[in-house]
């Protein structure tokens, strides 16, 4: 494992990346210059976040390259670990909600999963560690931040509008009928940056994977159609991690006697 | 139980954090009469009412409406059975008549227009059916408000100070339309108020609250003074 490791370090084309950073850095020091003479007051900040993300991406490179090297099974274990760094994450942006933690985990572990089994079991995501990784990342990185931003617009949904919710409940409504209306609204708000995403997809904005494997040599047909297919695997994970936290969570705020909770009650 | 009060409470008690927000509160509402909540900003009015329609959970005592435990009704008809008038009349986006039917339309029952009407006649709110609830002046908003919880058929009305946020002249119509619509439709409530008028005017017996517990009981006239 230490052998790959010091492999793909020593690769030439290591060395050719590191002549792009030194490029790149030179770039970015500009900025700094510019900032410096400006009197933004951001040289400290730009340089901290340069160095950081750097180191940052280094290492996740170093520790892709001994993933590549595990066995398939692997992938499972990697995923699952991804999954639960990105319930941790989405966690905070609905705290105070009951059972936030455990919501966040079952519906990014549902509409993550689910798609990745799918699209594995469907050929788009090859059964090895080098691609389901990877692409698992990615979709599971999504799911989160749609997760995140169902749990905020909730929460705030449930805060500025505590006042008719209990109008609702206070007339005797379902509680099912009472939230629809705001559970609809997060899972609306969302959905708004995938879907923005799909609309400008290739005339404003050429996603990543594409780009990436237009530079490799791809086809770039084939490519259009693969970068489609990621980001309609996005949306389905995000809609379904997204549909699946207003579900759970319109049952969790909701107490056995039909009062609206509120925040901080019932656990996280 | 046939000579039980329609609204009772016992020993009614709620902490939050460890704040005494209610304190061992037993009331009794007779049939058709309105029960005054009478008490300075912060001394638990608000607290206490939405005890009583079970809009929160007491944390020691119950109520008793007819005589059953409120814990044994299932919450959907407890809060059919207690109407609820909250201060600021909170009316969602739509029309009048969209509000004064919400209850029914969430429950998936049908609505009848007939009524309807009726009621927004007798509670000067006639034509009124279609217009924007965010285009209403603060008075009408409240009527249509009192509709909503009218409109739900309830045995008993909570009325959380519904005139508080109002201007006189609109309050006085709140009042007096209210006095009508509670001898028309023989209703209990209890009416919580900081307006020793009000309460003189529209109350027969209620209490008085400091701190969350009931400091004195009986006659308006005396827990007013």
């Amino acid at each position: 494992m230490l052998q790959d490791t010091l492999n793909h370090v020593q690769d030439p084309v290591v060395l050719e990346g590191l002549t792009q950073v030194g490029a790149a850095t030179v770039l970015a020091a500009l900025v700094v210059i510019l900032s410096r003479q400006r009197g933004l007051e951001l040289e400290s900040e730009l340089s901290v976040a340069f160095v950081r993300g750097f180191v940052q991406v280094v290492a996740v490179g170093l520790v892709i390259g001994v993933l590549l090297t595990v066995p398939m099974a692997w992938s499972t274990l990697i995923l699952l670990g991804m999954v639960g760094g990105a319930t941790w994450i989405s966690r905070q942006r609905g705290e105070g909600l009951p059972g936030v933690t455990q919501v966040s985990f079952l519906a990014i572990t549902v509409g993550a999963g689910l798609v990745i089994v799918t699209m594995t079991w469907a050929g788009a995501i090859e059964p090895t560690v080098r691609s389901l990784v990877p692409v698992g990342s990615l979709v599971i990185a999504n799911a989160m931040k749609i997760n995140s931003l169902a749990l905020d617009r909730l929460k705030d949904e449930l805060q500025d509008k505590r006042d008719e919710i209990e109008v609702g409940l206070a007339l005797g409504g379902p509680p099912r009928a009472v939230l629809a209306r705001h559970l609809r609204t997060s899972v609306q708000a969302s959905l708004i940056p995938v879907v923005d995403s799909l609309k400008s997809l290739g005339w404003v904005w050429i996603p990543g994977v594409m780009a990436g494997m237009i530079l490799g040599g791809e086809n770039p047909v084939y490519a259009a159609l693969y970068q489609f297919v990621i980001m309609a695997m996005i949306f389905a994970a995000g809609g379904l991690t997204s549909m699946l936290t207003s579900l759970l969570m319109g049952r969790r705020v909701i107490t056995e006697a039909e009062q609206l909770r509120r925040a901080g009650d019932g656990g996280s | 139980m046939p000579d039980a009060p329609p609204l009772a409470t016992r020993n009614l008690t709620r902490v939050v954090d460890g704040q005494t927000l209610i304190a061992d509160v037993t009331i009794e509402a007779r049939a058709e009469e309105v029960f005054v909540v009478f008490g300075a900003s912060g001394s638990g009015k608000t607290s206490l009412l939405r005890l009583l329609n079970r809009l929160d959970e007491p944390t020691r005592g119950t109520v008793f409406l007819d005589g059953t435990d409120y814990r044994d009704i299932e919450p959907r008809t407890l809060r059919r059975r207690v109407g609820w008038v909250p201060q600021q009349p909170t009316l969602v986006a739509g029309t009048v008549a969209e509000n004064v039917v919400w209850g029914p339309k969430l429950r998936g029952e049908p609505v009848d227009d007939g009524r309807l009407h009726k009621l927004l006649d007798r509670l000067g709110l006639s034509g009124f059916e279609e217009r924007a609830a965010d285009r209403l002046s603060g008075g009408e908003a409240q009527r249509v408000a009192i509709a909503r919880t009218l409109f739900n058929d309830p045995n008993i009305v909570l009325l959380d100070e519904p005139a508080a946020s109002l201007d006189a002249e609109a309050a006085d119509r709140v009042e007096s339309l209210l006095a009508g619509v509670m001898d028309a439709y023989a209703l209990t409530a209890v009416l919580v108020t900081h307006d020793a008028d009000r309460a003189r005017r529209l109350g027969q017996r209620g209490v008085r609250l400091e701190g969350g517990q009931v400091v004195q009981g009986g006659a308006v006239k005396t827990v007013v003074k």
